[in-house]
């Protein structure tokens, strides 16, 4: 097993341009002390100054992303909520749990107060005052981290009651998950949330910020983005959107995994840095690990569709992702080298599905069991060449039409992200999967063998 | 009150246009215009959950088609629908695949074949052959989840509808989804079975075979099934679809009235079947010998010519008032309708009464608006319970109104004594300590100072007030408890009913047609119609040739009169006063006492075993007629078996013996008996006999407006000629204990104790006492308690229970668990109980 090189940080390195994770480096950061020395909370008493409706339109200028998967404009999605309806909530989404991400982790591991100075600042746009930050139940040092920070925060006067001595009043009550990545899904969350089994609600209502979390109004938003608002309230819209190529603004977070030679969580311009930039570049993932060259790469997590070598020159920008048939989505990029053995990983990729579907849509829960058992049996060398087809078939029942974005006979799409893997792979690399399937030699037999 | 008809919205389906009320599930719009769209985990009468996407088909609302499910989807003006183009139709092949995966192709042997619509639909839209070559899921087969029900979980397709049914309908999720993905399974909890009162409709509603329960497993083939759509003769009078294979009733199924139980059945209606063919069915007419006293059969030539002398002979010699009648709530109306012909009109006693001294007065609850269940659970109402525990003996009305509580914006006010399945779902909950219901209603009616009365908090009841000032009200009429007596129930009624005269009262006897059987007279100074003998007797008269010249006696008179030796010949209609009436000593007391006591039942009952003359009867499932329940709803009940040995129906026998007492009844089918009575009773004319056998819903009784040149009618009983009864306040000693004997629907009654499935369901009842008093007392570890009354004392096990409000002691009546009837004296406001520890080794 071939072990990474892990870079250290160079002081040269431009942390100025860095927007969430300009603490990661620092031994303290994580504390309430070290994040009031480098300007921690003073976002939110500029906000306590300006009017909710103000820092709603700021945010909204500043074309703030969602991060965890979708992409929806933060602020537009705050607008959603009916006007006098109350009370509001604000939900953190910080279940993450895609394959190959793990942005979110490192800003709650080593950032946790701009997280909630983050979730002061949308609770006050939006009139919550009450916030709930659902943590995927394996991150122990994330809600380690959390849950001290809260008590820092609690004393120190920045959540709870009279905050910064203004009328505005929250509580933020940590939750641990109980490791079922459907929950990242948020309407699922938020059925967690209420104590139930975690599985996603009918739509419509589209969003929950209509009915959401006890049939209330709800803002679900994820840890980066949430992430993201102290420095959109200090520095304006204009500087925020100045560090990316808008409407891709801002910075992005992005988890290199893989066959590559430094893997790791690294903060880049949004829209501006190239795929080949992140993944060659020694000031991030440093290049292919070993001799062999590059064979595929996931673009935002194991639900996208794959990238081969002909995309390294996209830039990370939403909108060229989307266009080339794939998506950013929770900002993982897994790299895949010529020595990858392509239906394994393909086979991989489908059994996380399979186990994570949550059993409620009838085609995601037995249809990618089957993926699974299918590919094993072909792992296994004993499928058949009706196999491959039959596969693209059940995919297209999960998937109708195989289409980017897919179109869903299920409720979420987490069935359809099972369906990724596969049809890139059977697209590009179906001879592989043939090599997997024994030829059936027909032996000559004489009749007179059979009397 | 108006109603806004919102315009109805236009669609086009399959090429067709269609128009759907607003709001209305696509599905259920297409159902209506006659598209089916297969569908597994929609229910009608269910939030509807998109869980088996069988029901995908191509809605374009102006965005293009996509496939969207249609059981989610309400309608709009303009959608565009393909259910069958290529698009939906390979979606639906690709569920149905899906389902089949692990799907146990067991159909030879599972009891939803023939009936299954996973079957029906494969067979209709799924693929001919299967591609899946893997190894099946497997669960262990099937497990038993509660007595009654067993679940195969390798058969279930996860559609939600019986785990939904738990949780939203029956407010008792105690099955749920356990585990993820393919190893997705329903499961009890640990160590909790999945004993719910109503887990037989999740058996119905299964669209797999997943779930059996124990009484129809392996019993039949649907092929071999013939069905008939009768009604339960229950106080709801529920629809349903009667079973039958081979002169065997083999299981029951709910069926969809909107009006009465949404398809819904309780566990110990749908498995009652099983009384219908027990063996201790009565089979043939039997009589005491005289000189050993031992029972023999006998003819019923021989039955009815000795049980018409016996009649006559009491006549004769001391007149007709020394016969008379109790019981017959049980009946169809038409043998009710018979049974008061020829006891008021042919014998000419008016000593008839079909309640068990269990009931509420009977000329006020003719008199009062009766209220509908629709009306109860209207959207806005407020609806007063004073009664028991709905959910112990009225399962259905308790699902609809529960429903109604948590969906339709209907406020419930409690006055019961103990806290009930309904409590937490109330808006106020008065809890009225037994003796106080009267009380505590004129407290509600007018204002009140000071901090409380009777122990409840004015506040409570001026928020009562203020409600019913804002909303319609509908009152749910019972009795609290037998030990309280009906005196406060009825007082209360005709306040509420004189402060708010458009109140309507929904009255909740609990013996099956017992408000039927008041409407047909069943009771004294009644006659057919809710009228009264000194207003219709001229009526009645001059159609039957006779009717009674005074008023007559209820049941505890005649049991008083039969003890004192002026009951001669006593006839029972399937009542077992020994066990049910409230006061045994004097039921045992009054059988002893008549000369002849002739017993017409279905089984070998207490009663029955002291009768001198026995006529074994037809029951459910094999005559013919027609149920009114409380609403005054008449519905029709047809017959798919025939009686065991030669069990006669009521009506025949009703008219057998008129013969014999040289009348004649006129009646020789039961359609003749309703013809009759519709003829003559206003009230019933409204409901022929061909249109209670296509509505589902049957009809609502009501007196149509007199029409010109029609004779003048015998004009029904006006609330303003009855005065409230006093209702004695006994004043609360805070030493005693207040009784409240109520009811459990597992109790020792014939029905269940002859039903295999269920008669392990009956438990001892428990003394229940509030967690606090039960600690004052030192009850040792056996909970073994004395309670003594004035009037008599028992011993039983007691058990801390929070329903139960300081001072109250509540026993169960008629279960193993000691008799509370024992501690009761007649003519109590309340029966005040003391309680001790005690040690039974």
């Amino acid at each position: 097993m071939a072990r990474f090189e892990r870079r250290k940080p160079t002081p040269a390195e431009g942390l100025e341009d860095l927007i969430v994770t300009s603490r990661r480096h620092s031994p303290d950061g994580h504390t309430l002390e070290g994040y009031l020395r480098s300007g921690g909370y003073e976002a939110i008493r500029l906000a306590l100054g300006r009017s909710p409706a103000d820092v709603i339109a700021e945010v909204k200028a500043a074309s703030l992303l969602g991060r965890g998967g979708a992409g929806f404009p933060a602020g537009v999605k705050w607008g959603f909520c009916p006007p006098g309806v109350w009370p509001r909530y604000l939900v953190v989404n910080g279940d993450e749990s895609e394959p190959g991400t793990y942005k979110d982790r490192l800003l709650m591991e080593t950032d946790p107060h701009q997280l909630l100075e983050g979730c002061l600042i949308a609770a006050y746009a939006v009139g919550a005052s009450q916030c709930f930050l659902y943590v995927r139940g394996e991150m122990a040092l994330a809600q380690e981290r959390l849950a001290t920070a809260l008590n820092e925060a609690y004393a120190a006067g920045f959540v709870g009651r009279d905050i910064c001595g203004s009328d505005f009043c929250l509580d933020i009550v940590l939750h641990p998950g109980a490791g079922a990545y459907i929950v990242g899904e948020e309407t699922a969350l938020i059925e967690s949330l209420e104590g139930k089994r975690g599985m996603p609600r009918l739509k419509p209502p589209y969003f929950p910020a209509a009915i959401g979390l006890y049939g209330l109004p709800t803002i679900v938003n994820n840890v980066e983005t949430l992430s993201n608002l102290p420095f959109i309230v200090t520095h304006g819209a204009e500087a925020f959107a100045a560090r990316g190529a808008p409407p891709s603004a801002g910075t992005r977070v992005f988890a290199v995994s893989g066959h590559v030679r430094n893997p790791g969580v690294f903060e880049v311009p949004f829209g501006v840095t190239t795929f080949r930039e992140i993944i060659y570049d020694d000031r991030y993932a440093g290049g292919m690990m070993g001799e062999a060259p590059l064979k595929a790469f996931i673009p935002g997590g194991a639900s996208a569709p794959w990238f081969f070598p002909e995309h390294l020159d996209l830039p990370l920008d939403k909108a060229k992702v989307d266009a080339a048939g794939s998506m950013l989505g929770s900002g993982a990029i897994v790299v895949m080298d010529e020595t990858t053995d392509i239906p394994r990983a393909c086979h991989n990729l489908v059994r996380f599905f399979a186990r994570e579907s949550c059993g409620k849509c009838t085609p995601c829960r037995e249809g990618t069991t089957w993926l699974e058992q299918v590919l094993e049996r072909i792992l296994a060398g004993r499928g058949s060449r009706s196999d491959l087809d039959m596969l693209a078939d059940i995919c297209e029942n999960i998937s109708p039409g195989l289409r980017w974005p897919p179109r869903m006979t299920t409720i979420c799409p987490l069935g359809p992200s099972a369906v990724s893997p596969i049809s890139s792979a059977l697209e590009r690399f179906r001879s592989e999967f043939e090599a997997r399937i024994p030829v059936r030699k027909t032996l000559a037999v004489k009749a007179a063998a059979l009397r | 009150m108006t109603v806004v008809e919102s315009p109805a919205v236009r669609l086009t389906v399959d090429g067709r246009a269609i128009t759907a009320a607003p709001g209305q599930l696509l599905i259920a719009a297409c159902e209506q215009a006659g598209v089916y769209i297969p569908h597994f985990c929609y229910h009608p009468r269910m939030r509807s959950v998109g869980m088996c996407r069988m029901c995908l088909v191509e809605v374009d609302t102006g965005r293009g088609p996509a496939l969207q499910p249609s059981c989610m989807l309400p309608v709009s003006e303009g959608m565009v629908v393909e259910t069958a183009s290529d698009a939906a139709a390979r979606a639906q092949d690709g569920v149905l695949e899906f389902l089949l995966l692990n799907h146990p192709l067991d159909c030879p042997v599972c009891d939803k074949g023939g009936e299954c619509p996973l079957q029906d639909q494969t067979m209709a839209y799924g693929p001919g052959e299967s591609r899946f070559t893997e190894e099946k899921r497997h669960f262990a087969k099937p497990i038993p989840i509660s007595d009654l029900i067993l679940l195969d979980r390798e058969r279930c397709i996860l559609c939600d509808r019986c785990t939904r049914f738990a949780d939203e309908v029956a407010g008792e999720p105690l099955i749920g989804f356990q585990d993820r993905g393919s190893h997705t399974q329903v499961n009890t909890f640990p160590e909790a079975p999945f004993d719910s009162y109503f887990s037989g409709n999740t058996v119905q509603i299964c669209p797999v075979g997943a779930l059996t329960a124990r009484p129809y497993r392996f019993k039949a083939r649907p092929w071999d099934i013939s069905e008939t759509i009768s009604t339960y003769p229950n106080a709801m009078g529920d629809r349903v679809s009667v079973h039958a294979s081979r002169n065997q009733i083999l299981r029951l199924q709910g069926v969809d009235s909107e009006a009465v139980n949404h398809g819904w059945l309780s566990d110990r209606d749908r498995f009652s079947f099983e009384a219908v063919h027990s063996p201790n069915r009565l089979r043939e007419p039997m009589l005491r010998d005289e000189s050993s006293g031992e029972m023999q059969a006998v003819s019923w030539s021989s039955a009815l010519s000795l049980a018409a002398a016996a009649i006559r002979e009491a006549v004769d010699a001391h007149g007709a008032s020394s016969v008379a009648i109790l019981g017959g709530a049980g009946l169809c109306a038409e043998d009710q309708y018979a049974w008061v012909k020829l006891v008021k009109g042919i014998v000419g006693t008016d000593n008839v009464d079909a309640r068990m001294g269990d009931g509420l007065w009977a000329d006020l609850l003719c008199a009062l608006p009766r209220a509908s269940v629709a009306d109860a659970c209207h959207p806005g109402g407020a609806v007063l319970l004073i009664s028991g525990d709905l959910r112990e003996e009225f399962g259905t009305l308790y699902l609809r109104l529960r429903h109604a509580l948590l969906n339709d914006d209907v406020a419930l006010v409690e006055l019961t004594p103990l806290e009930t399945s309904l409590s937490s779902l109330a808006s106020v909950s008065l809890r009225a300590r037994p003796g106080d219901t009267a009380l505590l209603t004129e407290a509600m009616l007018s204002p009140q100072r000071g901090e409380s009365v009777a122990g409840v908090p004015t506040k409570a009841l001026a928020a009562v007030a203020s409600m019913l000032k804002r909303r319609p009200l509908t009152v749910l009429l019972g009795r609290t408890s037998l030990a309280e007596s009906p005196a406060a129930v009825e007082r209360a009624a005709i306040l509420l009913a004189r402060k708010f005269p458009q109140a309507r009262f929904l009255p909740l006897l609990r013996r099956g047609g017992t408000v039927g059987a008041l409407d047909v007279g069943m009771a004294p100074g009644l006659l057919p119609g809710r009228v009264t003998l000194a207003s219709a007797s001229d009526w009645y008269r001059s159609a039957w040739g006779a009717a009674p010249e005074a008023r007559g006696l209820g049941t505890e008179e005649v049991l008083q009169a039969a003890a004192a030796g002026k009951i001669k010949t006593l006839v029972l209609l399937g009542a077992d006063p020994v066990v049910d009436f409230p006061y045994s000593r004097l039921a045992s007391e009054g059988l002893s006492a008549v000369s002849t006591l002739i017993s017409v039942d279905l089984f070998n009952t207490a009663s029955v075993r002291r009768a001198d003359i026995v006529l074994p009867a037809a029951g459910f499932g094999e005559r013919e007629g027609t149920h009114v329940n409380v609403e005054g709803r008449a519905t029709a009940v047809t017959a798919q078996v025939t009686p065991p040995g030669v069990a006669r129906r009521d009506w025949q026998i009703a008219a057998e013996l008129a013969r014999l007492l040289g009348g004649d009844l006129g009646i020789s089918s039961p359609r003749d008996a309703w013809e009759e009575l519709a003829r003559l009773s206003p009230l019933h004319s409204g409901a022929s006999w061909e249109a209670l056998r296509t509505d589902l819903d049957g009809v609502l009784l009501q007196a149509p407006p007199p029409a010109d040149g029609e004779p003048l009618r015998p004009e029904a009983l006006r609330l303003a000629d009855l005065e409230p009864p006093e209702a004695a306040v006994v004043p609360f000693d805070g030493y005693s204990f207040r009784l409240v004997a109520d009811r459990t629907v597992y109790d020792g009654g014939t029905v269940v104790g002859n039903c295999p499935s269920l008669a392990a369901k009956a438990r001892p009842g428990r003394l229940r006492l509030n967690v606090a008093d039960y600690e004052r007392l030192g009850v040792g570890g056996d909970g073994a308690v004395v309670v003594t009354s004035s009037a008599g004392s028992l011993v039983a096990t007691a058990k801390p229970d929070d329903r139960v409000p300081p001072a109250v002691a509540a026993l169960a009546q008629n279960t193993a668990g000691g008799d509370p009837r024992l501690l009761l004296s007649p003519g109590d406001a309340v029966c005040e109980v003391r309680i001790e520890a005690a040690s039974l080794t």
